[in-house]
């Protein structure tokens, strides 16, 4: 068996109290440029108890469905982002969302970081068939985390946002189980597949 | 403003209401055809429904509709003698982007391949982008829906995304296909 997966070269997944991951969340929500790349919803600001309702609800009742982790950096233990794992049973595809809300982490490999961990998860502890993600065109450092993390670019949906007066395209990208295996399963475990 | 322009009519079928009661018992027998189901959806297994079932489902529908704001479904019914054939739907609408996800099922066997699915994708289109003034309707449709995926790109809709193997059906992988719309692509029929 290999080393714990839950723990990468900066950064581990954990579980969090939906309290504490409220509050994170509170915080980081008002970054507006941070939500502006994480998804399509126009950035909103809520309590940190509606937000706690929130996650309370997320880690109860999906927990067959999602797979959320928090992201802590291994040096200090601070709690920087989440990674969460959406599966679709039925064809072993899971949609992934990463945030960093702590902006002094980006552009330091702990993004990759984080969803090397959790395309290992996807693939060795959820033995699914490939793992999907969309991005933003205008967020460039993004693409080139996921594209190192080992995703293809499956096709672009064209002006599907509509920001700042603009349509802005979103990037779709995937990995398959077998490119995953190439790129990494060889190098750690050091036996064929 | 031309008021007697029609909204929900095409030529030979209309955009309609659920009815409940009736609805449900014919939905029921098209829902023990598992290849419609499968061309329907490749996210949730098929699964024969009851017309008990249905009725739930139709209302869990009208909540959604009335509540959320971001999904219009409609019945598509024949002009004549106002016959229910299948169903049409804009679902997933995203005001702040203006884009919606669109579908079509003719669920009644014997009226496939005669022209309704164009029909009432056309009569959804014309809704979409004249009434809900959206920008963009996309629809995912597995590459063994062959039917479907003539249907929209007859109608301009274009290939954006092909997920890799993103459909396990019948023990093998199939590619899952992403096509969109916009509204300056789309010609009024």
């Amino acid at each position: 068996m290999r080393e714990n997966i839950f723990r990468g070269k900066l950064t581990r997944l954990t579980a969090e109290d939906p309290g504490l991951l409220a509050q994170a969340f509170a915080k980081w929500d008002r970054d507006a440029g941070f939500k502006w790349l994480l998804d399509d919803a126009p950035p909103m600001l809520w309590s940190v108890d509606k937000i706690k309702e929130w996650m309370e609800k997320e880690l109860e009742n999906d927990e067959s469905r999602s797979f959320f982790f928090g992201v802590r950096t291994l040096e200090e233990e601070q709690l920087i982002g989440f990674v969460d794992l959406w599966v679709n049973w039925v064809n072993d595809d899971a949609w992934v969302g990463i945030g960093l809300g702590e902006r002094k982490y980006w552009g330091n490999g702990f993004g990759t970081d984080a969803m090397q961990l959790a395309l290992s998860y996807a693939f060795t502890e959820l033995n699914l068939h490939r793992v999907t993600l969309g991005v933003f065109d205008y967020n460039l450092r993004a693409q080139r985390s996921y594209a190192k993390a080992g995703f293809k670019l499956e096709g672009r949906l064209r002006g599907e946002l509509h920001r700042q007066g603009q349509r802005w395209d979103v990037l779709i990208m995937g990995i398959l189980r077998k490119e995953w295996l190439e790129k990494n399963y060889f190098e750690c475990a050091g036996e064929p597949a | 403003m031309d008021i007697d322009k029609p909204l929900f009519e095409g030529k030979w079928i209309c955009l309609a209401p659920i009815d409940r009661e009736k609805d449900a018992e014919i939905e029921a027998r098209w829902t023990h055809e598992a290849a419609y189901l499968r061309m329907l959806n490749n996210i949730e297994p098929a699964r024969p429904l009851s017309p008990a079932q249905l009725k739930k489902k139709y209302e869990a529908i009208e909540k959604d509709m009335e509540e959320k704001k971001n999904h219009y479904y409609f019945t598509i019914r024949l002009r004549e003698g106002d016959r229910l054939i299948g169903f049409a739907r804009l679902y997933h609408i995203r005001w702040a982007h203006g884009y919606a996800q669109v579908q079509i099922g003719i669920g009644e066997s014997g009226e496939r391949r005669k022209g309704y699915g164009c029909e009432a994708l056309s009569l959804i289109l014309q809704y979409a982008f004249e009434e809900l003034n959206l920008y963009r309707l996309a629809a995912w449709i597995p590459e063994y829906n062959q039917p479907a995926l003539q249907l929209f790109q007859a109608l301009g809709f274009a290939e954006e995304v092909r997920r890799r193997e993103a459909v396990n059906r019948e023990t093998r992988r199939w590619d899952l296909i992403h096509l969109a719309l916009l509204k300056e692509e789309w010609t009024p029929k």
